[in-house]
């Protein structure tokens, strides 16, 4: 299966580039530093932290998916286990935060780079179901494996103190240590992608043999932006176990595998702030929906039929076409 | 343009989050949370039911109290389970949790609370480490365990002549404690296990192989270690297999709703164990008919019989203490320990030191279809255990809060 | 071809030997047998229990083959991941139930609502009615919403289905609880006959004929029939088969009924003996899959073979080492897929 994405509209050429933003993509990252920085005021913390976890988690999925064309349906697996690692280390021994938390983001890359390994072997919905397949394997060693507490998980994570020196506890503390690492990966993920390796994985998105015949070594590049990716998602896991506090098999099966898909699909692959959008949405629906009892399945389900009918794009993908910008 | 879009946006998904903060300032009235399963295979055992029970008790309370009643599904998620707690406990003024089924999300939960010093009533899951190693001064644990569980139908059952046993366990912390427990007390009273197939879980709806393994070994008693839809499947199984004819099933962890859906014809025999049973005196009988005129036809089992106790039990102690110390979790948990229960549900019964419910626990046999003279009638009372004797003794949990 | 020329028969034989897949087999069978030497594996089982397994694992596997079948079809023939197949199995249990039971969901509309005794019918119609009432129900589907996804990636069928599924389940738990409806095995399969090895159940053996019969008689329509014939000329080039005059896309929304009438059967098969609950279809759902993709995505006959193939394994498995039973099948599609990309019968894309 090869991905076609619907491709970012063609903006008119500008001189403008910081950092590799546009100049409508500097002011969206403006508008978003302003949320992320004005939001804790007004929505609950824990739920926002949330949310930015997810969004790193549905960025380094883009990564793969919007920029080299891979669909990876098991991505969980590195959330999980990145979130486990975090969770065991800071809670049996003592690390600080930050050590943990880089902790997991290794492990990610490191089952990254035996998944993938393995998985680039094959192309479109061969490489999905392969990715799926070991996200299962994974999931099946979590629940036997000791060290995870099975189905109980890991409970009463501390969160520490931010280099030995700033207590996290309070929770706009930990919101501002989480907000950090969001933006510094996302920035640094913004730098892959607008970087001559990125133009090389795009080049391998729009037509590999071609990238090939060019000379690149198509699958060097494929495994090193599935580690990457990967090792962010590790990164996120890590983050969210010492956020709500606990690593539980939720983590690692199938469902958040399906939900990442759906998050970036929803904020709209390709784009750099799609996937914090659509981040935003899931974790809405799933929190905000919660309290509308009975009726949270069926309003997710018709939250994804409407989204794949009108918003092709996803939404950020949407405005973007309709104001004729990459964002 | 693309900034007005992009926060409207933003806002729009944010206003339910929103909304909840500007009514956190009001002078507030007692709040009660009812976290549970809405939506998935829990929902029929909690869900609406436990919502309505709660209700139910605050009507029925007396105590002077405006009381608002709130409502979550946590989706077995312990991630979305511990933070809708906190923004309860944090921002909602909740003074009290109760239901929390699955045992990864109600750990979850004790831990909130502890940190948030809040009130947790658990009656709907089945770890005994709520009252064992992560015991804490703010939990009470109501209804069921796993070792209440496997005393009463183990126990009872080689008393009866079932001493040889062959269980049948999904392979995870649940299945695997009832299997450990059940088979303490089946050797204890001079049983035998004969064999047992672990199962992954979830996914396996076909016990075909477990079940011909199950016949193979010449077992008197077939054990179910699981619950809901794995339960139902098995015992349709057996009785495909006509295995509910040779031996004798003994489902550990089964409701009346399962009852309900797999019909008398099939499930005639069974043995389980509930705290609760709906026709099992006046008492209940009455406290069911008022839950029936919000919910007609359905029967109350015991989780949701166990959110209305506690329910009625938390409020008595908030007016014993005062209505300004609910928020106090510890305080009012003490209280609701040093001060006898007694409603229409549970009857009388007392609060253990280290937050756990003694009552009695039956065993039951599912009725057959031709001793069933009405709607739900579907249970016959076995053996009754004693409160004193059907709970895990006092020292053996590893609770720190027990005084040795 | 020059006789002085011609190879050695066996040299040609030789030549088209699997040598590095039978190297591997054999490396696994002397592996097994060391091990069994050692004592940590126990290869011997009792033969009646060897036996036994085997044959519920071959039924598991002939309703496998049942529920991929219809997979592979609507994959085949539209192109389309129908991530709602586990939903639409469900729902045909459901219509069986529905039809056993009227009054019930009928009182549930409007209490006294009722159905006369002779309208009340059993399961051998409901073989017919449930998968057409839930047929007609997916042709509704596929014109309103899935026709729209055809010219698009198959990511988006996937989630439009997925999302279909959703609302699909959550509507019917909100109806009907997640605990289960009852449902009774029909008299006439009721008890044991007995294979000498074991009692098998009466009714597993009918689901074993029905559910191979229903493979055959749909791979002979697909592959066999000029209608078929002309099926699958449609998903090859539809524009130059409608302007030979065929209807396409009714041909499409009929070939989309076909699929889920399938799964809808194979629901009534399992109403008997699965709990009918909304979440049924979940559970089958990830393990069709991936039978499907073993197979060779879009090859009805990999679908089939595959499907009875990997219930043979698990039964297998759920001798030796039954809490894998439930992963053992990502593991063979690991392996399958790293040995042949295609699958198993697949076409290489």
């Amino acid at each position: 299966m090869s991905v076609t994405i619907l491709a970012p509209a063609t903006a008119p050429v500008r001189a403008f580039s910081l950092m590799g933003f546009s100049k409508a993509q500097v002011w969206a990252l403006v508008v978003l530093i302003v949320l992320i920085v004005a939001c804790p005021w007004l929505i609950y913390p824990i739920s926002l932290m949330r949310l930015l976890c997810f969004a790193l988690f549905a960025c380094a999925f883009n990564l793969l998916i919007g920029y080299v064309g891979l669909m990876s349906f098991g991505h969980a697996a590195y959330f999980g286990m990145g979130a486990y690692v975090t969770a065991w280390t800071a809670k049996n021994w003592g690390l600080t935060p930050e050590v943990s938390v880089v902790l997991g983001g290794v492990t990610g890359a490191a089952l990254g780079l035996a998944f993938g390994w393995l998985a680039i072997r094959r192309q479109g919905i061969y490489f999905a179901m392969i990715t799926l397949a070991l996200g299962q394997m994974v999931a099946f060693f979590c629940v036997q494996a000791p060290f995870t507490g099975g189905e109980d998980g890991i409970q009463g994570v501390p969160r520490g103190a931010l280099f030995g020196l700033i207590s996290l506890k309070s929770d706009m503390a930990m919101y501002a240590a989480v907000a950090a690492v969001f933006l510094v990966c996302f920035l640094l993920i913004h730098r892959i992608v607008h970087s001559p390796f990125g133009q090389v994985l795009k080049a391998i998105r729009e037509n590999e043999p071609r990238a090939t015949s060019l000379g690149y070594r198509t699958d060097d590049y494929k495994l090193i932006a599935f580690v990457l990716s990967a090792g962010f998602a590790g990164i996120a896991g890590g983050m969210n176990a010492l956020v709500v506090g606990l690593s539980t098999l939720t983590n690692v099966q199938n469902p958040l595998s399906g939900e990442v898909v759906l998050m970036a699909l929803l904020g709209g692959m390709g784009t750099i702030f799609g996937p914090v959008v659509g981040a935003g949405i899931i974790v809405a629906t799933e929190t905000a929906l919660a309290q509308a009892d009975m009726w949270v399945k069926v309003l997710q389900g018709t939250i994804f039929v409407v989204c794949v009918l009108a918003f092709r794009r996803g939404v950020v993908g949407e405005i973007g076409h309709r104001l004729r910008i990459n964002l | 343009m693309s900034l007005d879009r992009r926060t409207l946006l933003a806002a729009a998904a944010a206003t339910p989050l929103l909304g909840r903060r500007a009514n956190a300032q009001a002078a507030r009235p007692l709040r009660i949370g009812v976290l549970n399963d809405q939506t998935g295979p829990y929902r029929d055992i909690g869900g609406q039911l436990s919502v309505n029970a709660v209700r139910q008790a605050v009507a029925e309370s007396g105590a002077g109290l405006q009381v608002e009643v709130l409502a979550a599904d946590h989706q077995n998620k312990p991630d979305v389970g511990a933070s809708i707690a906190r923004q309860w406990f944090d921002q909602d003024g909740v003074s009290l949790i109760l239901d929390v089924p699955t045992s990864s999300v109600a750990l979850a939960v004790n831990n909130v609370a502890r940190e948030k010093n809040r009130a947790y009533v658990n009656t709907g899951a089945a770890t005994s480490d709520l009252t064992g190693v992560q015991c804490t001064p703010n939990t009470i644990h109501w209804s069921y365990d796993t070792y209440m569980l496997a005393r009463s139908t183990g126990g009872a059952m080689v008393a009866a002549g079932g001493d040889s046993w062959y269980f049948i366990t999904a392979d995870y912390v649940f299945g695997q404690q009832l299997q450990r427990d059940t088979t303490q007390f089946v050797t204890a009273a001079g049983g035998k296990v004969a064999g047992a197939s672990r199962y992954p879980f979830p996914g396996t709806t076909d016990f075909s192989s477990f079940l011909l393994l199950a016949q193979g070994s010449g077992a008197k008693v077939l054990g179910l270690c699981n619950a809901g839809a794995d339960t139902v499947n098995s015992i349709k199984q057996a009785n495909e297999f006509g295995l509910t004819r040779s031996m004798k099933v003994a489902a550990l962890l089964m409701y009346i709703a399962d009852v309900h859906g797999l019909g008398l014809e099939v499930a005639q025999g069974l043995f389980l164990t509930e705290s609760f049973y709906w026709d099992m005196n006046d008492r209940t009988r009455a406290f069911t008919k008022r839950f029936q005129t919000r919910m007609p036809g359905i029967c109350p089992n015991m989780t949701n019989a166990a959110c209305y106790s506690g329910t009625l039990h938390f409020l008595k102690a908030v007016q014993a203490l005062g209505a300004g110390r609910a928020t106090d979790g510890a305080a009012v948990v003490a209280q609701m320990k040093a001060m006898p229960t007694d409603d229409d549900a549970y009857g009388p019964g007392t609060i253990r030191q280290d937050g756990m419910a003694m009552f009695p626990s039956y065993l039951f046999q599912v009725k057959a279809p031709s001793e069933s003279k009405y709607p739900w009638d579907y249970f016959k009372q076995v053996v009754a255990t004693p409160a004193d004797k059907a709970w895990k003794p006092l020292a053996d949990g590893g609770c720190t809060l027990v005084k040795a | 071809m020059s006789a002085t020329t011609a190879p050695l028969p066996s040299r040609a034989l030789l030549e088209r030997l699997p040598l590095r897949t039978l190297g591997v087999v054999l490396g696994v069978a002397l592996l097994l047998f060391v091990l069994n030497a050692a004592g940590t594996i126990q290869l011997y089982r009792p033969m009646p229990v060897l036996l036994g397994q085997l044959s519920l694992g071959l039924i598991n596997g002939a309703f496998y083959a049942l529920l991929s079948l219809g997979l592979a079809v609507i994959f085949g023939m539209l192109n389309i991941i129908n991530f709602a197949h586990g939903a639409l199995f469900m729902l045909g249990a459901f219509a069986a139930w529905a039809i056993a039971a009227p009054n019930v969901w009928l009182g549930m509309i409007s209490p006294g609502l009722a159905v006369p005794d002779w309208l009340q019918l059993g399961y051998w119609p409901a073989l017919v009615v449930a998968p057409l009432i839930v047929g007609l129900f997916g042709l509704l589907l596929e014109r309103t919403v899935i026709s729209r996804l055809y010219k698009l990636d198959h990511l988006y069928g996937l989630l439009l289905t997925f999302g279909l599924a959703l609302i699909l389940e959550g509507l019917v738990s909100n109806g009907f609880g997640t605990s289960g409806l009852p449902y009774a095995i029909p008299d006439a399969l009721k008890g044991p006959v007995d294979l000498g090895f074991m009692l098998m159940p009466r009714y597993r053996l009918w689901v074993l004929g029905a559910a191979a019969g229903m493979c055959f008689v749909t791979w002979l329509l697909i592959e066999k029939t000029a209608l078929g014939a002309r099926l699958r000329a449609a998903t090859e080039n539809p524009g130059l088969v409608q302007a030979f005059g065929v209807n396409v896309p009714r041909m499409i929304s009929l070939t989309y009924a076909g699929g889920v009438a399938l799964a809808a059967f194979a629901g009534v098969l399992a109403a008997p003996i699965y709990s009918v609950n909304p979440n049924m279809g979940s559970s089958f759902i990830i393990t069709v899959f991936a039978v499907v993709v073993i197979g060779g995505m879009g090859s009805i006959l990999g679908s089939i073979v595959t499907g009875f193939a990997l219930g043979i394994v698990e039964g297998l498995t759920k001798v030796y080492y039954p809490q894998a039973s439930a992963t053992v099948i990502f593991v063979v599609m690991v392996i399958v897929l790293l040995a042949r990309p295609a699958g198993l019968f697949g076409k290489a894309a």
